[in-house]
């Protein structure tokens, strides 16, 4: 081995070090765990290998009940923040000012920590003994009936949890969309400008075309993100997402591995797994859709 | 003619007024929905506990400010001890990201070595692996190590981000070659070429992936909660969980409040100081989660 190629080696030596020990390895080992049978973690042995653990997981009334909350969560959250980050950095664009303020305002959500805004959250739908709480009270204010968003019906805590999920993602979507559309070319504009185009066929024609890579990416990157709630729901809802019939597949995995339920490793990488198998298959699907779409 | 002139222009600069009046309306709308939950969490600490559970309508305002909230919080339960342990574990980790991160972009952006490539390409794969894969591995190795419960056990398999390496080594990248050529002309050895000259030039980088780490650790929740059950090492979006379920007695909600403002006033303090840096950091590929 030539000297330089020693250095080099030993530049690289702790950062492999650190992703052999907890990346490379554990990628292996999630595998092996996943079709070990019966493994038990107390003796660290096993029956036999086979598939067993998927279809238990399958089969699992909780994983199932998991995967429904998270479809419908990826569902509701990708198009409609995307869509309101699409809308809001429009408005952002056309303004100047007070820009730079509102942009300051709308990062906020990025840097706070979701466990305790989602506190906050939590106080606001809550309904207790003492008060029907903030929104309970708007609603009644324009005429509804009082829900309780935390511990109440499906659909109220589906709400909730998409409304916070939304204004936690946003503000990354807000950014990347400011930051795309203020770097379209401005003679586009000038020339549409010209030959007399509508507002909206502009921003059909040259401003979608032109920010469509960013618009994909932040699709892309929100099916994944959508895909892996997890520490949201525990802010709103507790950390037994079980018994408030809010848990996500993240959720499961994690509840699989530690806490009441927990002690099952085999259970949780095939839960795990099956997860990375649909978020790979969906991003692929978003990629192709992205190459017949997307003006590059 | 000089009259329909007059008109179209008054009525197109009216048409203006009014798209840019709609705007700034909608802007103000989510800037207000933005901003009220941290209103509130603010406002709700400030009252006293009785004032607070005997508004059946809440206020939003209050003529009596009190601060015995933040005093309950740091007394009834141990806030302070979240807060040194969040302190720690983000310094340290953020410390030894730095650490191991740098030198092996500076190898992959300067050194020339057999298998650099394919090492490379092997490396930007790793970044595809979501982390709730490997958490289940690392678990296991964590507890066999009998690390639970201590820092080392907190901090190891958080250090790692092949993202940071890449931003890293792009940036590095960009660094003439020359100045390298020169400075092995003058004697200067590799090390000190990268503490010296590489590490200044890159400064911004540097700061950039400093505060997204420091943030991703500050709100790190899943990790810590797995290997963690003594409160001695909680961090503070477990303290905060804990808090939750089990603090205060359920029903004191401003003393809540009061620790959820203690919680989230550094990191937006933080922002508030570096707020182009960190927004410029993000645009350049932060994620959340």
């Amino acid at each position: 081995m030539k000297r330089t190629d020693f250095k080099a080696w030993l530049y690289l030596l702790p950062a492999m070090l650190f992703l052999g020990v907890f990346m490379v390895y554990p990628l292996v080992d999630v595998l092996v765990y996943s079709f070990e049978e019966g493994y038990n973690s107390a003796s660290q042995t096993f029956f036999g290998t086979g598939l067993y653990n998927y279809s238990y997981v399958l089969h699992d009334p909780y994983f199932l009940r998991a995967v429904k909350n998270t479809l419908i969560l990826v569902v509701i959250t990708v198009p409609v923040s995307t869509g309101l980050a699409l809308l809001i950095s429009v408005g952002l664009n056309s303004i100047k000012p007070l820009k730079e303020l509102f942009q300051t305002v709308y990062f906020l959500p990025y840097v706070t920590n979701t466990l305790a805004v989602g506190l906050v959250f939590m106080i606001l739908f809550k309904k207790t003994a003492y008060s029907d709480g903030l929104i309970n009270l708007l609603i009644n204010f324009f005429g509804g009936i009082s829900v309780d968003f935390i511990e109440g019906p499906y659909w109220a805590k589906m709400f909730v949890m998409c409304f916070y999920t939304i204004w936690v993602v946003l503000p990354f979507k807000i950014l990347i969309l400011t930051g795309a559309l203020a770097s379209v070319d401005k003679t586009y504009y000038n020339a549409a400008r010209i030959d007399g185009t509508s507002k909206w066929r502009i921003f059909t024609r040259i401003t979608l075309p032109m920010i469509s890579p960013m618009v994909f990416y932040l699709v892309i990157t929100g099916f994944i993100g959508a895909f892996k709630a997890y520490s949201d729901e525990v802010a709103l809802f507790g950390t037994n997402l079980n018994a408030a019939g809010m848990n996500t597949i993240v959720g499961y995995v994690y509840d699989m591995l530690y806490g009441n339920s927990g002690g099952y490793p085999s259970y949780a990488s095939a839960a795990a797994l099956i997860l990375f198998a649909v978020v790979l298959t969906i991003t692929c699907i978003n990629l192709m859709v992205s190459r017949k779409n997307v003006h590059y | 003619m000089q009259n329909d002139f007059e008109r179209i222009e008054r009525s197109a600069a009216a048409r203006r007024r009014a798209v840019r009046t709609v705007t700034y309306i909608l802007l103000t709308v989510w800037a207000l929905i933005v901003l009220f939950p941290f209103y509130w969490m603010i406002l709700s600490s400030l009252k006293s506990y009785s004032a607070y559970n005997g508004e059946y309508i809440p206020r939003f305002f209050t003529l009596s400010p009190t601060l015995e909230n933040y005093a309950e919080a740091f007394t009834a339960v141990p806030l302070a001890r979240y807060f040194t342990n969040t302190l720690i574990f983000t310094l340290a980790t953020t410390a030894v990201m730095l650490a191991v991160t740098i030198p092996a972009a500076f190898a992959f952006s300067r050194l020339e070595f057999r298998g650099k490539n394919l090492l490379f390409t092997l490396f930007l794969s790793l970044m595809m692996i979501p982390n709730e894969l490997v958490i289940i591995t690392n678990f296991v190795t964590i507890t066999d190590l009998e690390l639970r419960n201590t820092f080392l056990g907190l901090i190891l398999p958080s250090v790692t981000s092949v993202f940071y390496i890449y931003l890293l080594k792009e940036n590095f990248e960009q660094i003439p070659n020359e100045l390298y050529r020169a400075a092995k002309v003058d004697g200067t050895s590799d090390l000190k070429y990268l503490l010296k000259v590489m590490l200044p030039i890159c400064r911004p980088t540097v700061i950039t992936i400093t505060i997204l780490k420091v943030i991703e650790c500050w709100n790190s929740y899943v990790w810590p909660r797995l290997i963690t059950d003594n409160e001695a090492y909680f961090l503070v979006s477990n303290g905060i969980q804990s808090i939750r379920e089990n603090g205060f007695g359920r029903e004191n909600i401003p003393a809540m409040m009061a620790a959820v403002v203690v919680i989230s006033v550094p990191l937006i303090i933080l922002f508030l100081i570096f707020r182009k840096k960190i927004m410029a950091g993000v645009l350049r590929g932060g994620t959340k989660g």
